[in-house]
């Protein structure tokens, strides 16, 4: 009845809205399909791992990087379809996107910085015989 | 009746319309999930840096590998599948009920709210399930060359590297960090589908009152489904980063 009307005299214009629920559907069988393939690579990476810890380790990475792929087009479609970012104007879709775009440089950073304190840690942090440079030996 | 898309040159920053076309709250729905995408972030964030400056790392296909009802099985990522499931599924009938509110009709309203909180509710029986699994489940540890039986907690972690002992493999004692991320990281979200199916009971009660009909809109229903599809987009990232990588 009312679908047509804003609720509030702030609101510009309704989007359209499906009268069906067939788009909802098929963004869950998308969303189910997706996950399947994620646990089909989980599952090969556990079995890629039964041969040893250690085993593959470029295959293992290459098959963890799909998995966050996948994962990223799990989001995109949660947010865009189920809830309705897709539908809304453009200035609501940049001051929710435009933010979250610094989660790209929090990522990067940060793992580095992991990686960078574990190889000081296995240069300098060596038993106490063995030879190392004059440096402040770091805590575990 | 006004056009279903904005007219060209529409002014919206000058006043008098809300220039992204939603009513205050919704934005503030909006802005709310956006700060609590920047605390799970964090916790994720900081779970990643934490795991990348360690030699060793634990394998969860070895951690959850296990069943209701079919314990000693070696069952690698089949429970976490079922609680993503049913969180996905969960998470439709929530926007197959803002769907139904679009359309005024509030018995599909009920139903589908009906059904999206049993749905929140067996997400929660299964987590509960599984840190009952891993707080009260021992398993052998090689500590100072005894076995020892530890369960998974904040501050033991059965699940370190695997060594020969005695002529079998065993485990050391793994990273303490482990326990204290994943119990950190899922208690919390838990807790946001905790307060979700809250949330969703209330906006059922609120339309069998026939509250929203009086309103003349169900928009309630859609500010809630926002909160609730976020708490699935959280369990997307939380299974990417503690089950499968």
């Amino acid at each position: 009845m009312s679908e047509h009307t804003p609720i509030s005299p702030e609101i510009t214009f309704v989007p359209a809205h499906a009268e069906d629920t067939k788009k909802i559907w098929k963004v869950f069988i998308l969303l189910s399909v997706l996950t399947i393939i994620e646990l089909s690579i989980g599952l090969t990476i556990y079995n890629i791992k039964l041969g040893g810890e250690g085993a593959q380790p470029t295959l293992v990475l290459a098959f963890k990087g799909m998995v966050c792929i996948l994962t990223l087009a799990k989001a995109y479609y949660i947010v865009s379809v189920f809830m309705h970012l897709g539908e809304e104007v453009r200035n609501l879709i940049m001051t929710i996107v435009v933010p979250l775009c610094l989660f790209i440089w929090f990522i990067t950073a940060f793992l580095v910085d992991g990686n960078s304190w574990k190889e000081l840690r296995n240069r300098y942090n060596r038993p106490a015989d063995a030879p190392t440079e004059q440096v402040a030996p770091v805590k575990e | 009746m006004s056009t279903a898309t904005a007219q060209q040159g529409t002014k919206w920053w000058s006043g008098g319309r809300s220039p992204f076309n939603a009513t205050y709250g919704k934005v503030m729905m909006w802005y709310f999930l956006m700060s609590d995408a920047f605390t799970f972030g964090a916790f994720l964030i900081s779970y990643g840096t934490l795991r990348f400056s360690q030699n060793f790392w634990v394998d969860p296909n070895k951690v959850f590998n296990s069943f209701p009802f079919a314990e000693g099985h070696n069952l690698p990522l089949a429970f976490v599948s079922l609680m993503t499931f049913i969180l996905i599924f969960s998470s439709v009938t929530m926007v197959l009920a803002v769907h139904e509110g679009h359309n005024m009709n509030r018995k599909g309203v009920e139903n589908y709210m009906i059904l999206t909180i049993i749905g929140g509710a067996a997400f929660l029986s299964c987590q509960a399930w599984e840190w009952h699994h891993l707080l009260t489940g021992e398993h052998p540890v090689l500590v100072n060359g005894v076995i020892e039986h530890w369960n998974t907690t904040v501050s033991h972690n059965p699940f370190g590297p695997e060594v020969m002992f005695n002529g079998q493999l065993v485990h050391t004692p793994g990273p303490i960090a482990f326990g204290s991320y994943f119990f950190e990281i899922t208690g919390f979200h838990g807790f946001h589908v905790f307060s979700g199916v809250i949330i969703n009971i209330v906006m059922y009660i609120k339309t069998k009152l026939g509250h929203f009909d009086q309103r003349g809109h169900y928009e309630m229903i859609e500010k809630a489904g926002l909160y609730w599809h976020f708490v699935d987009l959280v369990w997307v990232f939380v299974f990417l980063c503690f089950y499968l990588v």
